[in-house]
């Protein structure tokens, strides 16, 4: 069943600290409120994936890899193909981490990571069909958490994007229902690239981009998906904390206009 | 909507909004088990979010799937926080949500549902919280989308207010939205959100005058003997 863990000793001492600082205006790394941390995107770093990208959002370090394989559609869906998401917190990440089925944490994770991606339309899944309600191309996308030092959501969603994007395959003709593979190699076929913002609410106030110890003293954190066309495609609230009206408004236009920049510098990493 | 439906559980509550049809039941605070889950400073707020095989279009697993996982911790991230938990120190609250029906907007109706159980089993609470779901269909940003209409919407929008504070708990969005429609939709599900709240004060003023009336009745018997 669902339940808050407790806070870790240490956290707890630390939590004064933090969250002085951040009511003063300052941050525990030094940045400015709507500071995103430097962030580096890595394409093509698991060759045998078709498609693979390491992100380092400050200290935080996700990878994520596409494997594209055929199999059967969806009854709703015969013609599409299938987008399916998946996050796995390694134990080797953080020291709360374990070992075992994924818990509501990372199934939160996976689950606002492929939102993004489905809603905001960023494959067309209509040219991954091989053959309507028999074969499609299913897309695996997994996400694998390395270094836990906060906004896993962002990191997450980024390495996804990065490793889609990064994802080729063979382009294919079908015969009798089989996809005959070709020669030449082919981009998935994306048509949208959304980017998350996740903001913290501290102490009634907001900062941008969470880092571990700031999200252990949040009240709570909004995450706002938006596409290319400055649309909201996804949103996820967590924490057992309170927005009001006003304030997710307001974290809505940030986020809108902060996406737009790291839209940009994520595609102009990639191409 | 109703209140004190079973017998058993400490506090419960059925509520029918639209086609759905949501049994909620708390029991506790009650004495933590496993032993080692307790907190010395407040009572472990726990929530099962469950769909009946029977309560969808194509029968569902009954095992949980990721999907109520999720909704299991966004509603309990809706709910702790109203709850005065630092009143009962190593205990459990627990939290059972089971949709037997399911019409689109089960979470929202679900956390309506829960915060009555809440109230019903007499546990101390900041405010009661209360769901509803705006969304999309044919570019028009509406009120509470049905099953159907969600299954061809262009966005959904569920979210739980605590009325009296105008703060939200539960927030969650997919589809695609612009900004103004954002703002829009979001209005109109907090707006939605304090009439149900209205709802869910009367149907426990309802039971709470009929039990007020029986305790008076009580004792009057009671001082004649």
């Amino acid at each position: 069943m669902s339940a808050t863990h407790q806070l870790s000793p240490v956290a707890r001492l630390e939590q004064k600290t933090v969250v002085d600082l951040i009511g003063k205006g300052k941050r525990v790394d030094d940045r400015g409120q709507l500071d995103y941390r430097p962030t580096t995107i890595m394409l093509g770093v698991v060759e045998k994936a078709n498609g693979s990208a390491q992100v380092y959002l400050g200290k935080t370090k996700v990878l994520a890899g596409v494997k594209i394989q055929p199999g059967t559609p969806f009854a709703d869906t015969p013609d599409e193909g299938i987008l399916t998401v998946n996050a796995e917190f390694v134990p080797l990440a953080s020291p709360t981490f374990e070992a075992g089925p994924p818990d509501e944490n990372s199934i939160e994770l996976a689950r606002v990571v492929d939102r993004g991606i489905r809603e905001s339309k960023a494959i067309d899944l209509k040219k991954l069909c091989i053959e309507p309600g028999k074969k499609v191309f299913m897309i695996f996308v997994d996400v694998y958490v390395l270094d836990h030092d906060g906004n896993l959501i962002d990191a997450a969603a980024m390495a996804a994007l990065g490793a889609l994007v990064n994802a080729k395959m063979h382009a294919f003709r079908v015969e009798n229902g089989e996809p005959v593979y070709l020669e030449e190699i082919i981009p998935l076929p994306m048509q949208n690239y959304p980017v998350s913002i996740t903001t913290a609410k501290v102490d009634n106030v907001t900062v941008l981009d969470p880092c571990l110890e700031e999200e252990q003293v949040m009240s709570c954190r909004l995450t706002v998906t938006t596409g290319k066309d400055d649309n909201i495609c996804a949103m996820q609230k967590g924490g057992l904390g309170f927005l009001s009206p006003d304030e997710i408004k307001q974290i809505v236009s940030t986020s809108i206009t902060k996406a737009k920049d790291l839209r940009a510098k994520i595609l102009s990493n990639v191409k | 909507m109703e209140v004190g439906t079973l017998d058993k559980a400490d506090g419960s509550a059925y509520v029918e909004h639209g086609r759905n049809k949501i049994l909620a039941a708390v029991y506790g605070p009650r004495e933590a088990h496993p032993k080692h889950i307790a907190l010395a400073d407040r009572a472990v707020v726990r929530c099962r979010y469950h769909m009946a095989p029977f309560s969808t279009d194509e029968r569902k697993s009954p095992a949980p799937s990721r999907r109520e996982l999720e909704l299991s911790k966004v509603i309990r991230e809706a709910l702790e926080p109203a709850i005065m938990s630092e009143y009962y120190p190593r205990s459990t609250i627990d939290i059972f949500i089971e949709v037997l029906q399911a019409d689109a907007g089960t979470r929202c109706a679900g956390i309506t549902a829960a915060a009555l159980a809440l109230a019903d089993a007499g546990i101390p609470m900041r405010e009661l919280v209360a769901g509803c779901a705006a969304g999309k269909i044919d570019g028009k940003v509406v009120l509470d989308l049905s099953d159907v209409e969600d299954k061809q919407g262009e966005a959904d929008l569920p979210v739980a207010l605590m009325p009296k504070s105008n703060v939200i708990g539960l927030l969650q969005m997919d589809g695609s939205l612009t900004e103004d429609e954002f703002k829009q939709a979001l209005d109109m599900s907090t707006d939605a959100c304090r009439r149900i709240y209205e709802m869910q004060r009367e149907t426990l003023r309802q039971k709470y005058h009929v039990v007020r009336d029986e305790a008076e009745k009580d004792e009057e018997t009671e001082v004649k003997a």
